[in-house]
């Protein structure tokens, strides 16, 4: 039996509270068009019509959802661990920068080639760029969680305040970079750095207008699912979130897990910041700093840390994101209304968090409990 | 048998695959039922260029990096759309689009559903690569974009406009030390790139035409839209004795508001920010798109298109092509000041008088453009100014 007797009314919860999460929340956005003068059932169709509608409609939504996928990773695997990091944004552009420098390295020699350079490229084979940008992203990205991990541990530095810092840290010296000493000096009014040459952009998938970064990230979440919930290495990590002391007395060895688990947080991010460089700009520039760190640790919350819900929040989100436009331009609502929206989904379901065990249809009923010692159950059920 | 590090417990793969099938199922149906409208606006597009021809409006699509009314670069095109509207001439708008493959998205959206010929993606960064890539899948769309990026090798359906402010920003300048008791002008800059170079420059050297030993402290906040710095530069200068704030950032609001709220003068930019500030405002420079947008608008409906060759790629314009205009002017404008502003403009646009007219020598003292030299604002030389004019106390690194 795939559902055992006893676990059903938990995985009914599991799935019960977040979809009525996500109806209340759509009640609540219903109300508010029906006060815009807007009717909320020909908003929801178009919404789902625009985001889910057609296979066309939802390459939009997956390519919304791809870098999402990945930068909730950032967030989902330390909060195993227990520890809250939202350096997301800064270990995706520090990603991006160290694809674009290994990047212009492999293409040219040299990041600030000259006019010969550019038209003599090394010619090495696209893969091999590739992999080497990969690699380049996800080791400054792992580096720079790391390095929060490393804080935490050696010196007690809170993780969350740091993590946050260094996002700003991260964006001025990209902007340093690419405004000083890597800048290309045709770039006039957007300060960039050279452009990859045009063989080595990251293409999409078939014939989809979705690129490569859409299967790293399903790639990555299945990783980091199996990392955390199937390895021994999952979970040490997991016993040093539920109680550090405990952790320690059962001699884990809690601060390299704090720092192996925050490079590799960091390194996902990364490679969010190596993707966007080789799949969508072709270079360093401001346009790196898009706010898909700050979306992913949404994304990481509504997921309950979770990798693989990451990937179905992730596609929920791109698919309100690819949504927003529809609003705008039929409807003729204002643009911040999708933000509106997706700010009502993200309160109501993490609202819902506090709702596990509330609800008596999902409890087990006391006398299907087997014996004395399920602690818990007992004292759950006289209440 | 005994130890399986890998493995899955049954019900975890049937939840699976079961949220997966009713998801697909769920998908298929929705499909199914929005079909006939996909097939329909996709077979769209095929009124080959001209599509004045086949009657009815002509669908503009619009998209903006920020609010349409942040009271600058975005309120400024979404005003000039506002203006092209109507005259047979349908628009579809959308604001808040950041510079990544969403705007690639938005732009085919325009495209297929809405019907759009016509595309102005107005942001900067949206130019390298986006537009250049969707103009590829859709060579019957002509897409224009603000700037000077377009260059000969690029898609034939990419054009670029561009407004020059140096002429406004020249007379905004002579407006500035005419009202100026102090003698100390204030500059808040985002960063020291060539255009906003460009921008200051002109500001100071117009108010050097007017009073010679005139000061101006340059603020660089770093960014484009940092509004806490930017309300801090304006009060530091405002301490140190400045009193009229010029500026180049995204949006002036802040700026604007708090030199207002200090009692001194401000010198606008981008669009008409009269409003925001009914006593310090004093003008400032503002585009005109819609004289643009019209512009292509009729050449479209005459059958002109970017491929046939009949609209130019690059078209840039100032004072002269009535492409910015000085916005209104605020109750500390006398009247003598305006006939002065008409004069001067008036002579810029006939050619007797330049903003760049040598000899000019930046803040260090070194002559930059040799006496005797006049430089119209089109010249390519100009794009590679990189320092600051004589009587701007700051730097540019």
């Amino acid at each position: 039996m795939a559902l055992s007797r006893s676990n059903w009314r938990s995985v009914a919860e599991a799935i019960a509270i977040p979809v009525g999460a996500i109806l209340a929340a759509m009640v609540l956005f219903g109300c508010f068009c029906f006060l815009y003068g807007k009717s909320p059932l020909a908003i929801y169709g178009a919404i789902y019509k625009t985001a889910f509608g057609s296979w066309r409609a939802f390459q939009g939504t997956l390519l919304r959802a791809a870098p999402l996928m990945l930068t909730a990773l950032c967030t989902a695997l330390p909060a195993r661990l227990g520890l809250m990091i939202i350096g997301n944004e800064g270990a995706m552009v520090m990603g991006g920068l160290g694809a674009i420098v290994s990047g212009l390295l492999l293409s040219y020699g040299s990041v600030l080639p000259t006019a010969a350079q550019v038209q003599q490229p090394l010619g090495l084979p696209p893969l091999v760029v590739h992999i080497a940008m990969g690699l380049a992203a996800m080791l400054v990205g792992g580096l720079w969680i790391g390095a929060v991990g490393a804080l935490r541990h050696y010196r007690g530095v809170n993780e969350t305040i740091s993590s946050l810092l260094m996002n700003y840290i991260a964006i001025a010296f990209l902007n340093h970079l690419v405004e000083g000493p890597m800048r290309d000096p045709s770039s006039l009014n957007k300060p960039s750095s050279f452009p990859l040459p045009e063989m080595y952009k990251l293409g999409n998938i078939f014939t989809t207008r979705i690129h490569y970064g859409l299967i790293y990230g399903l790639v990555a979440c299945a990783i980091a699912y199996v990392l955390i919930q199937h390895t021994t290495f999952g979970f040490a990590s997991r016993i040093a979130g539920g109680n550090v002391k405990a952790a320690r007395v059962a001699g884990l060895p809690v601060g390299k897990l704090a720092v192996t688990i925050c490079f590799l947080a960091g390194s996902c991010a990364g490679l969010a910041g190596m993707v966007e460089v080789a799949a969508v700009q072709g270079q360093a520039n401001s346009s790196l700093i898009t706010g898909y760190g700050y979306s992913g640790i949404l994304v990481a919350f509504v997921a309950r840390y979770n990798p693989l819900a990451a990937i179905l929040v992730a596609t929920l989100l791109g698919g309100i994101i690819n949504s927003g436009g529809i609003l705008q331009r039929t409807f003729n609502m204002p643009d911040a209304t999708v933000l509106l929206f997706q700010g009502i989904v993200f309160l109501m379901v993490l609202f819902s968090e506090s709702l596990y065990g509330r609800f008596k249809v999902f409890k087990e009923p006391a006398e299907l409990t087997p014996p004395p010692p399920v602690t818990p159950a007992g004292s759950a059920a006289a209440t | 048998m005994t130890k399986k590090p890998f493995h899955v417990p049954r019900r975890r793969v049937i939840r699976g695959l079961l949220a997966t099938t009713a998801f697909g199922v769920s998908s298929k149906l929705w499909a199914g039922c929005s079909s006939p409208s996909t097939t329909g606006t996709v077979t769209a597009p095929t009124g080959e260029g001209s599509p004045a021809a086949a009657g009815g409006d002509l669908t503009m699509g619009f998209i903006y990096v920020g609010a349409k009314d942040d009271y600058g670069w975005n309120q400024a095109q979404a005003t000039g759309a506002a203006d092209v509207q109507g005259t047979g001439v349908k628009i579809v708008e959308q604001a808040s689009v950041p510079e990544t493959r969403e705007v690639q998205e938005v732009m085919r959206k325009m495209i297929e559903e809405d019907g759009a010929k016509v595309l102005f993606p107005s942001s900067f960064g949206y130019f390298n690569p986006h537009i250049l890539e969707v103009a590829k899948e859709f060579p019957e769309v002509q897409f224009f974009h603000a700037g000077t990026l377009w260059e000969e090798g690029m898609p034939k359906n990419v054009g670029s406009y561009f407004a020059l402010v140096d002429e406004g920003q020249y007379l905004a300048g002579r407006v500035a030390a005419q009202v100026s008791k102090s003698g100390k002008l204030g500059f808040v800059a985002a960063k020291p790139i060539n255009p906003v170079l460009r921008n200051i420059n002109s500001f100071m050297l117009g108010a050097r035409s007017i009073k010679p030993d005139i000061k101006m402290q340059v603020i660089f906040t770093g960014d484009w839209a940092l509004p806490v710095k930017e309300a801090d530069a304006t009060n530091s200068l405002a301490d140190q004795g400045v009193d009229v704030v010029g500026m180049h950032v995204d949006s002036p609001k802040v700026i604007i508001e708090n030199a207002e709220k200090r009692g001194i003068f401000s010198s606008g930019f981008h669009s008409d920010q009269a409003t925001l500030a009914p006593k310090g405002y004093l003008t400032g420079t503002s585009y005109n798109w819609g004289e643009i947008f019209k512009q292509y608008a009729e050449m479209i409906r005459a059958g002109k298109t970017l491929m046939n060759g009949g609209i130019p790629h690059q078209v840039i314009g100032g004072l002269k092509e009535n492409y910015i205009k000085l916005a209104t002017f605020g109750p500390a404008v006398t009247d003598a000041i305006k006939t002065d502003v008409e004069a001067t403009s008036k002579k810029i646009v006939d050619g007797t008088a330049s903003v760049y007219k040598g000899a000019i020598a930046d803040n260090a003292g070194q002559v930059k453009i040799p006496a005797g030299k006049v430089y119209n604002i089109t010249a390519p030389e100009l794009n590679k100014i990189d320092w600051l004019a004589n009587g701007v106390i700051g730097k540019t690194s």
